[in-house]
């Protein structure tokens, strides 16, 4: 355990009041992340209205810096619409952060990869019979961008 | 706020009486103690008093006590020098997985140096398997190097019957005594053990110092050269007060141990009965009779550690998750993983190491503060709400 994170006072006030933390019962979508390596989680709700991501909620399971990561970028996503929610990316909320460890980088992934998967989710609900079709899509685009 | 200090087997502050005790030889006395002038003198004659009390205090002979900088390089010379000494008879190394990484790591970097090395799997309490080792030792086997006690989970590994056995067959023994000192006997006769490693700083001495015993006739060989210190087996200007402070701290945690242990296994039961009462989900790993008396390794499921730590932190509660060593990787601890506990659930362990400052006040305040901690870190989540709640 770094140093670093203990003289962080921005992401020391996220991890112990996580903001947006909990779950949406009736979510428009869901998506799961994890980094297998070091067993964290992250699975995010979504609510979309008029393509504008109105509410987004997370639980997470992982070290300090996972949830203050989730919780920052849970702020930095909510009222933005999809198109630019989705533009939100690591980078960005290290920046948020005032900076995170190199070995605690990993940890800003996850919340960005569970929010996309959640989009995912949502765009395959509100397309009935299409899963195929934008699965396929989804596929390569991660394909490409690999 | 309230701050309390459960990481006694990371390190432990220096006892007032040891501190006292080594004034004059931080603030006046500085001869070195090769010098046979009479400032020379006076701290040589105070090495040699603290050699004998270590002596005493293991039930060793003062000449086969070697003062060293501290754990990890009694463990390298233990070692390194019982296999580079015995090379011409065999080249195979037994060690076992939960080993501290001092040892392990040692052993590993043998390997590349043309020595064989057989790492012996534990039972699920992270004691060593006795048959396993027996059915390791082989003709081209040099040395056993088997921990006293394990650092992390606590668990005292059956030692004698490792060096009855090693005797037998004419092969070194080693044991790593660095968390057992002050905490459980130790006399090198009934442990059986040809090499012996100890650090200073875990039972209120300074950092900095350690010791090494090598039993007489031993065949081992040192593994620096200089000036002929410590009878040509540790070279280098010794640490006269470290050494000095050593002495008497030994002295004083053998001399308090019978009470003191019995004091400490009161206080980490009582850790375990609260917290057996007000968490769920909640395994307490090691031996359950076989172990240390100040020592209690938890793992909490659908917590992670490091958040669980941080949070204790911010309470004002030192702990450690797994080693403090190893605290700095993500890796979970190879000992609990060695105990097959799988990696999701080692992930969530907490160390609790109790020592002379701990009182029945600092329990009740971490049976206070953990309960919340736990709630509020497994509210967050998924898996907890998934697998539990729902």
């Amino acid at each position: 355990m770094e140093a670093g994170i203990y003289d962080n006072k921005v992401l020391i006030d996220h991890f112990i009041n996580p903001r947006n933390l909990g779950r949406i019962e009736d979510a428009d979508g869901i998506g799961l992340a994890g980094d297998p390596s070091c067993s964290d989680y992250v699975k995010v709700y979504i609510k979309i209205e008029n393509l504008q991501l109105v509410d987004i909620k997370y639980e997470v399971h992982g070290c300090p810096s996972a949830v203050a990561t989730s919780s920052v970028f849970s702020e930095l996503v909510k009222g933005k619409s999809v198109v630019e929610a989705q533009l939100i990316d690591n980078e960005d909320i290290v920046e948020a952060l005032h900076g995170l460890p190199e070995q605690k980088l990993h940890c800003s992934c996850m919340a960005v990869e569970a929010f996309d998967n959640a989009v995912i989710d949502w765009v395959i609900k509100t397309l009935p019979g299409s899963e195929e079709e934008i699965q396929s899509i989804v596929n390569s685009v991660q394909s490409n961008s690999e | 706020m309230k701050k309390v200090y459960f990481d006694h087997s990371a390190t432990t502050p220096v006892h007032p009486l040891v501190a006292e005790e080594i004034i004059p030889y931080i603030t006046g006395k500085f001869g070195n103690p090769s010098s046979i002038h009479f400032l020379g003198r006076e701290v040589k004659k105070e090495i040699e008093n603290a050699r004998e009390k270590v002596s005493r205090c293991i039930g060793a002979y003062p000449e086969e006590i070697v003062f060293t900088s501290g754990g990890t390089e009694s463990i390298n010379m233990a070692i390194k020098g019982a296999v580079y000494a015995n090379r011409w008879k065999g080249n195979h190394i037994i060690t076992s997985a939960v080993e501290h990484h001092a040892v392990l790591d040692t052993c590993k970097a043998l390997t590349e140096e043309g020595f064989t090395l057989t790492v012996l799997p534990v039972d699920r309490y992270g004691m060593v398997i006795l048959d396993a080792l027996a059915e390791a030792i082989t003709e081209q086997t040099i040395l056993i190097s088997i921990m006293h006690a394990n650092n992390e989970v606590g668990t005292i590994q059956p030692v004698s019957d490792i060096g009855r056995l090693a005797r037998e067959k004419g092969i070194l023994f080693h044991t790593d005594a660095v968390q057992s000192m002050g905490k459980i006997p130790i006399n090198v006769d009934d442990l059986q053990a040809d090499l012996l490693t100890v650090s200073g700083h875990k039972f209120y001495a300074p950092k900095g110092i350690g010791v090494l015993y090598i039993r007489q006739d031993s065949n081992w060989q040192p593994v620096n050269h200089g000036g002929g210190q410590e009878r040509r087996r540790r070279h280098g200007t010794e640490n006269v007060s470290g050494i000095i402070a050593l002495g008497k701290a030994m002295e004083l945690v053998v001399s308090e141990l019978k009470d003191e242990s019995q004091r400490l296994a009161r206080l980490r039961d009582k850790i375990i009965k609260g917290v057996l009462e007000r968490i769920p989900y909640v395994h307490v790993n090691g031996h359950p009779t076989k172990r240390l008396p100040n020592l209690v390794n938890f793992t909490f499921e659908y917590v992670e550690g490091e958040s669980l730590l941080f949070s204790l932190d911010m309470a004002g509660i030192a702990a450690s998750s797994g080693s403090a060593c190893t605290a700095d990787s993500v890796d979970p601890s190879h000992v609990l993983l060695a105990m097959g506990i799988p990696t999701e659930i080692a992930r969530g362990s907490l160390r609790l190491t109790l020592g002379r400052d701990n009182n029945d006040e600092d329990i009740e305040y971490l049976l206070d503060v953990l309960p919340p901690v736990m709630g509020r870190l497994r509210a967050m989540s998924p898996f907890f709400n998934e697998t539990v709640i729902r």
